[in-house]
């Protein structure tokens, strides 16, 4: 390839940070922050330690404390999890004898780690970031290659500031036209997904691209990013823009003074150029999408809310899958979701709990009350999300609504064996997998936008906020 | 790591789209920060009637006699999706797992078994059902061969070929330690960050504020 040949961005991040090819087609490649929780994380410091070996760069790495801390008011180390507070304990212990960055229950800057990197400027554009958590592709919305890995490979990562691996092909996926009002980023990722199937990204750097994409802000465009693993993609990202840089400027740990506008100029740097090749290429024209829902138990059995339960032709499902996940769910073919009763209702997660996504579920909720027998949770993404939504009075509307109103965490988006939904239970969630199981033994999770969720639990059945003039008004 | 070369495997099928890693291993099994302990949490949603209980479900595949000491899985499309824990595949290989085939495989999963002696071999659906087919008709008798270096999995008297990336083959033959591997290449690691550090000074140095 000549110096003049267009490139990818992908291309352009794969370069930048290639320290060396080796046999095989595999690379050796620059790894630039690190991210650990307790979930995953602990066992990747723990491990570590007893093989002897040190991390190389402990000031590039960060730890924080989400996936088994409580989120309820007044929370310390102990949880509801079945031997939580030990991975919180030694998590912190493994954490400071490293030397590394740590969020601590307690700190204000604690939060689930995919919104508070952004949020504090670790992920930044151009850098390559991983973190043993499937949604880590979640930050290439900062122009960032972010991905998921395993505790082995984080350990590979913490201690050779390297990691070993294939280059993957890559896809670009346009999204163009303008997105009707009551359409979000979260519809267009659940779009991609049931048209292009759970395995459509699979072995691809998902780039991101297109009028809409554009048009989306820095939160949103980290909810569309957020479910590229979904897609069984590597990764999921957006070039960089203005948007990016302004959103950037001025947070806890990005590039100071005369760096900040070398590091600027350098991030205009990275688009695909004019006439880059993809691997393959979707374009989807967005002008008349809708809300969008899962009826199923894979994140590709998504329709639009106004829709039913598709036929095992028109889903695209295997005969076994189908038939399995209609028993799950407890539905039928050709059932319309509208109406579904619902028992729980949960606004949280790496997908959409910023403070974007709270003002738009706020302004759902503001004047109206979640019906009678429905369980209704919001879980800001970070402590600075919590504090932002406190200022401008949406915990007011959410609690006078009748939510709960929580710290922050990754709370009942999974369960860990402590906190969840009932065997049963129907809940429609703004997170990212409504797999069997996945917020409680047998819960039934309805994946969809911060305003279908609200709008849901007013009513007390899937609804749609578009709908607003027909919810009950307190 | 335990090498992998070659493998003649009683093979248990459970061919279902999206097993996800959760369901392999539950979040509530994951009871300590350990890589062990973890072998009787697998699939337990599935292979005990309880939920946190250990009561056999005679149901479930694993539990058959016919399939007592598997060290082989047939599964569906998108396996080991969800989750990137890698206590799905430590799990898995503590219960004897050794080698998966299914059309597709979640690429952290997929990773995570080359780096736990687990072969992750990627066939077609069709081919998939087809090997299904011939060890449920006799699942003590009828074992699949595994051979890594040939590339090949035998079912009855069909071959199947299979594709699998060469650092992958290489650390599963010699069941390498990647970070091993890697430190030999410390001096180019070292002279990348050199002339890194002059182009993209705010990567090394983060003050924070
Ligand atoms: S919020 Fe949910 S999906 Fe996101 S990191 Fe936490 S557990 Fe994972």
């Amino acid at each position: 390839m000549s110096a003049n040949t267009p490139q990818t961005l992908f291309e352009k991040l794969w370069r930048q940070h290639l320290v060396k090819e080796l046999p095989g087609g595999v690379a050796l490649l620059a790894i630039d922050r690190v991210f650990l929780h307790e979930r995953t994380g602990s066992i990747a410091l723990k491990s570590l330690r007893e093989a002897g070996r040190a991390i190389v760069d402990p000031s590039r790495v960060f730890c924080t404390m989400d996936h088994i801390v409580d989120t309820l008011p007044g929370r310390g180390d102990d949880t509801q999890m079945p031997g939580g507070k030990a991975f919180i304990i030694e998590t912190r212990e493994a954490a400071r004898a490293a030397g590394i960055h740590l969020f601590d229950v307690r700190d204000p800057d604690q939060g689930i780690v995919h919104v508070i990197s952004p949020e504090l400027g670790i992920v930044l554009p151009g850098t390559t970031i991983v973190c043993p958590d499937s949604h880590t592709c979640t930050q290439g919305a900062i122009g960032a290659f972010a991905w998921g890995i395993g505790s082995t490979e984080a350990e590979h990562a913490l201690a050779t500031g390297c990691l070993r691996m294939n280059k993957p092909k890559t896809m670009r996926v346009r999204f163009e036209g303008k997105l009707a009002a009551g359409v979000t980023a979260k519809d267009l990722s659940l779009v991609m997904i049931s048209r292009f199937g759970s395995v459509g990204g699979n072995g691809y750097a998902v780039e991101y691209a297109g009028s809409a994409v554009e048009a989306l802000d820095i939160e949103a465009r980290l909810t569309l990013c957020n479910m590229a693993t979904e897609f069984s993609a590597v990764t999921g990202f957006v070039a960089p823009d203005d948007k990016t840089f302004a959103y950037l400027q001025g947070r806890r740990f990005v590039p100071q003074a005369s760096d900040w506008d070398r590091a600027v100029e350098s991030w205009r740097q990275l688009r695909s150029d004019d006439g880059a090749v993809f691997d393959v290429e979707h374009v989807i024209d967005v002008s008349d999408l809708a809300p969008m829902i899962t009826w199923g138990t894979s994140p590709q059995h998504a329709v639009q809310v106004q829709e039913s339960v598709p036929s095992q032709a028109a889903s695209g499902a295997s005969e076994e899958g189908y038939a399995r996940a209609l028993a799950y769910m407890d539905i039928q073919p050709g059932l319309p979701l509208l109406g579904l009763k619902i028992d729980a209702a949960f606004v949280g997660s790496c997908t959409n709990s910023r403070v974007s996504d709270l003002r738009r579920a706020a302004a759902v909720l503001a004047g109206r009350q979640v019906a009678p027998g429905v369980r209704a949770i919001c879980v800001p993404g970070s402590m600075a999300v919590k504090r932002q939504a406190e200022a401008e009075g949406l915990d007011h509307i959410f609690k006078a609504a009748g939510f709960e109103w929580r710290e922050s965490g990754c709370s009942m988006c999974f369960f860990a064996g402590g906190e969840s939904f009932g065997a049963h239970e129907r809940v429609v969630s703004s997170t990212n997998r409504n797999f069997e199981s996945r917020q409680g033994p047998e819960t039934r999770t309805h994946i969809a936008s911060p305003e279908t969720v609200v709008a849901s639990a007013i009513a007390g059945r899937i609804a749609d906020a578009r709908d607003l003039a027909n919810l009950p008004v307190r | 790591m335990q090498p992998f070369t070659q493998l003649t495997a009683v093979t248990a099928p459970l061919i279902r789209a999206n097993i996800d890693t959760d369901a392999i291993i539950p979040s509530r099994e994951m009871k300590t920060v350990s890589k062990t302990g973890l072998a009787d949490g697998l699939f337990a949603g599935w292979r005990y009637t309880q939920i946190g209980g250990r009561e056999i479900n005679p149901e479930f595949v694993l539990n058959q006699p016919a399939y007592a000491g598997a060290q082989a899985l047939l599964g569906g499309e998108n396996f080991g999706c969800g989750s990137s824990r890698e206590h799905a595949v430590w799990a898995l290989a503590e219960f004897g797992i050794r080698a998966i085939i299914a059309p597709s495989f979640a690429p952290i999963f997929q990773s995570n078994c080359v780096r736990n002696g687990i072969l992750p071999v990627r066939l077609g659906a069709d081919e998939v059902a087809a090997i299904a087919g011939w060890v449920t008709a006799n699942p003590v008798g009828n074992r699949v061969s595994f051979d890594l270096p040939q590339q090949v999995v035998t079912a009855a008297t069909r071959e199947f070929r299979f594709e699998l990336a060469s650092e992958p083959k290489e650390m599963l033959l010699e069941g390498l330690d990647a970070i091993d591997l890697t430190l030999k290449h410390s001096a180019a690691i070292a002279s990348f960050q050199r002339a890194d550090q002059t182009e993209r000074p705010w990567i090394y140095d983060i003050g924070g504020r």
